[in-house]
């Protein structure tokens, strides 16, 4: 039971869930549910044996986890998160696309903190199923797409990257067609569904360029690189030389402290920050210099932004400064009006995060959110702004800025350049509408 | 960064030949003992793509009837007979006409006129096609297709299409011709400044602060059938603090919790079985109620199932084979074949 001393505040406990009547009950907007449900049971409790109850008998009485034994060290040699917690897990988009070893995985991105993303909840994208390879099998192999470009064509195993000088980097990988299922109108309930092929890890590996370096890769010639992976897809795509050069681009064995998962490419991914995550082929297995781009699957027939006019652009890479609230975001309802801290992510492609501003109005007016440090270089931004919510309908959006000065777009800006019929590359202002009920939905402006 | 079209040009180019090592400059890190030569033999084996200019195509051919045998026993119960098929991914032929041949633009992308973007409506350049079937396909046993047959399957698509005729010979030396005939080979653009971080944004916003939207008006929302389409919210979120997942289907917890069939859903995902079958429908193989139900009274049902799923096979449900599916261990097999015969249980 909940002490009834300060009704302002009341929250419910200890069960997570509101039951069907309770929810109907927040939806119609009958907000005071909660108390007058806790009123009743006083008033019940109050007759019986109880009538002079303290307290909570969680508080009142010693529980088993305080009375008992617990488990002992190493009982799981690999810890898990609590069974509490299982509710907040990568999910497919139903009908998104047909087949689930060629198809995406999001990121419940409602439930993270901070900017580092736990790496059992990384997105997952893969075109031909992942495999756990064998790091003793394993090579990567460097050469030009002639010799002309390359002196020294040369195969190393993992054994052999981790040797080299190694760096250790926080970046987001985005993929490109993260929001795209909203270019046309809004088509998914939640901020897992819209946003959640978004992720932010430590990476742990070589530069790109110190390897070129080493086998001799001629930087006049050769302005662009192949990667390609090693699983069936064999995906390839090609990376601009100037990215390799800026020492940025990474041969990435390490992710948060620990090997790749294999999911995210174990036991070697390209890192190549600030650009969509197609570019950042897993299992790689070979790099290779050349003087064209090449033409890739990933760059032709897809990756690829319709325009209204039906051309393609082709080889848009850059994943362009975005934001997103998470909490409050769609599907959820907040329980009573009061005290909220927004809060959510920013992220560029084209460097940091300067400035996130937050509205409540739909965009009328705006104030400018806390930015949590770290602010890192194409890397995820946390931002807040508290909120007291007076239980009228509101609109919540959020804008960032980057350190280019390139301000977040609208989605009708964006609509006016590209159209509605593109897939990729949508960085629009995401508005999440509260209902007078409390309920939050996805909607657009 | 060094750039060519740099201005004031001479300084700084020579800024840049000599701050990079290229060939000959020595400035490459010293790590005796790191990495070894590639030998030519490795190389040809994995240096297998393809550029636009078709740098990297290997000698070959073979002709649209012969690819016609491909396609039908290797490729069509995935992509459809005539490449139509929207099962398994978007259709691979269609939407294309004579016109756009010889236009080189698809003009039902001009006009928004397409109900949906098939492969070959979006292809501009024709070694990304050789190439990736070459790397990639059939889906589920890539590399497993010769020069010749690529080349040969290759040349059947664009029959399919209606850009080469039935009795055209597709070789490394006649498809520069053939990359003429691509219907979408002027439908790209290169230019936009999506390519390097320093390329030009198409959009500009203002950080606007007050008074910015007189007129905020809401003009796409969720729509109703789709709040519950993504399962049930509230089983998708923490659910703590001051906000709770919205109730939208029922609880899928409880069925989520295991049982017997706990490992089905990662095994089946992993041998992609329900891109051919329909749990109750029919793909290109048959629907798991109809195996179910064709199956379920007959003695060692589990066993015969269980082999034919690790065999693959051919000619019980129609021409089209099921491939073997090498990776399966016989006891994830027997419980594949058990949860198809309960009807395939959550
Ligand atoms: C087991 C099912 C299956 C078989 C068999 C199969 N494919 Fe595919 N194919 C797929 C899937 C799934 C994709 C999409 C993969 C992805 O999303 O990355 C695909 C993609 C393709 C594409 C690229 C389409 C595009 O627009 O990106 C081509 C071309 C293709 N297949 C040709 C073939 C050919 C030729 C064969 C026979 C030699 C074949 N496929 C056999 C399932 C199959
Ligand atoms: C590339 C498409 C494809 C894939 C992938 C595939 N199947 Fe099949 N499957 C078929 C076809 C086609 C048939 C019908 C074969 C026939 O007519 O004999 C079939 C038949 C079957 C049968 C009935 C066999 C019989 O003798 O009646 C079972 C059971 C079955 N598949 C299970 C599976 C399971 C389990 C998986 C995943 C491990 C799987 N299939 C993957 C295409 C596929």
């Amino acid at each position: 039971m909940v002490s009834l001393s300060h009704p302002g505040r009341l929250r419910r406990a200890p069960e997570n869930f509101l039951d069907d009547a309770q929810v109907r009950a927040v939806q119609s907007g009958r907000r005071d549910f909660l108390r007058q449900a806790l009123v009743a049971a006083g008033a019940a409790a109050s007759t019986g044996a109880l009538a002079q109850a303290t307290g909570e008998k969680l508080i009142l009485e010693p529980q088993p986890h305080a009375t008992t034994l617990g488990q002992p060290v190493a009982a799981t040699g690999y810890g898990m998160p609590s069974k509490y917690e299982r509710n907040l897990m990568r999910r497919e988009s139903p009908g998104l696309t047909r087949v689930s070893a060629a198809s995406v995985a999001f990121s419940p991105l409602q439930g993270m903190f901070g900017i580092i993303t736990a790496s059992g909840l990384h997105f997952e994208r893969h075109h031909q199923g992942w495999h756990d390879l064998d790091p003793s099998q394993h090579r990567l192999m460097v050469n030009g797409s002639d010799e002309t470009l390359l002196k020294r064509p040369s195969v190393f195993t993992i054994d052999d990257l981790m040797r080299m000088p190694a760096v250790s980097r926080m970046h987001f990988i985005e993929c490109g067609a993260n929001t795209g299922m909203e270019w046309g109108n809004v088509a998914v309930p939640t901020v897992q569904y819209t946003h959640g092929m978004l992720s932010c890890s430590e990476f742990t590996g070589v530069r790109l360029r110190d390897v070129l370096d080493f086998c001799g890769a001629d930087y006049r010639k050769g302005r662009y690189v192949l990667a390609e992976g090693g699983d069936g897809s064999g995906l390839t795509r090609t990376i601009p030389m100037e990215l390799v050069e800026s020492g940025e681009v990474l041969l990435a064995y390490g992710m948060n402290g620990e090997m790749l998962r294999p999911e995210n490419g174990y036991p070697l991914r390209l890192v190549v920050p600030g650009v969509q995550g197609v570019s950042w082929v897993k299992w790689l297995r070979r790099i290779e210099v050349g003087d064209q781009p090449y033409g890739a699957r990933e760059e032709v027939m897809h990756y690829i932004d319709m325009m209204p006019d039906g051309t393609h652009r082709q080889y848009t890479s850059i994943q362009e400064c975005k934001s997103v609230i998470t909490s409050p975001s769609g599907g959820q309802t907040l329980l009573d009006r009061g005290f909220y801290n927004i809060t959510g992510l920013a992220w560029s492609g084209r460097g940091k995060i300067r400035r996130v501003d937050v509205s409540v109005d739909g965009g009328r007016n705006w104030r400018t959110a806390t930015l949590q440090t770290p602010v890192l270089s194409k890397c995820l931004t946390r931002f807040s702004l508290p909120w007291v919510w007076n239980g009228e309908a509101a609109i919540l959006q959020s804008r960032a800025v980057d350190s280019t000065g390139y301000v977040q777009p609208q989605m009708r800006q964006l609509r006016a350049v590209r159209g509605t019929r593109s897939i990729y590359h949508n960085n629009a202002i995401q508005s999440w509408k509260v209902a007078p009920g409390g309920e939050v939905s996805n909607v657009q402006i | 960064m060094c750039r060519s079209d740099v201005a004031a040009a001479v300084a700084l180019a020579l800024a840049c030949t000599l701050s990079h090592a290229g060939p000959g400059t020595g400035k490459a890190p010293t790590w005796p003992g790191i990495g070894r030569p590639a030998t030519p033999a490795e190389i040809r084996a994995w240096d297998i793509d393809v550029r636009p200019d078709f740098k990297g195509l290997p000698r070959g051919q073979g002709s649209v009837a012969r690819g016609q045998d491909i396609w039908e026993s290797k490729c069509a119960s995935c992509h459809g007979v005539f490449g139509e098929s929207n099962e398994v991914f978007t259709p691979i032929v269609g939407g294309t006409t004579r016109k756009d041949v010889q236009t080189g633009r698809v003009e039902a992308l001009a006009k928004g006129t397409e109900a949906q973007r098939t492969t070959m409506m979006k292809l501009s350049t024709l070694s990304t096609l050789w190439d990736y079937i070459h790397r990639a396909m059939p889906w589920n046993n890539p590399r497993t297709l010769g020069v010749d047959d690529t080349y040969a399957v290759t040349a059947y698509i664009l029959n399919l299409a209606e850009i080469l005729p039935g009795d055209f010979v597709l070789s490394d030396r006649n498809i520069r011709e053939v990359q003429a005939l691509l219907p979408n080979r002027d439908g790209k653009s290169p230019r936009h400044g999506l390519w390097l971080p320093t390329g030009k944004p198409d959009v500009r916003n203002v950080a606007c602060m007050r008074n910015c939207a007189p007129d905020v008006k809401i003009a796409s929302s969720l729509p109703d059938h789709a709040r519950g389409s993504h399962g049930n919210l509230a089983d998708q979120d923490r659910n703590r603090g001051g906000l709770r997942g919205q109730v939208t289907a029922a609880s899928a917890t409880a069925a989520a919790r295991g049982g017997e069939f706990a490992a089905v859903k990662e095994l089946t995902g992993k041998a992609a079985c329900l891109g051919c079958h329909g749990v109750d429908r029919k793909i290109v193989g048959p629907g798991f109620n109809q195996v179910s139900e064709k199956y379920r009274a007959k003695d060692n049902a589990e066993a015969y199932l269980a082999g034919k799923i690790k065999a693959g096979g051919q000619g019980i449900w129609g021409q089209v084979p099921m491939p073997p599916s090498v990776t399966i261990s016989d006891a994830d097999a027997a419980l594949l074949a058990r949860w198809i015969l309960k009807g395939t249980p959550e």
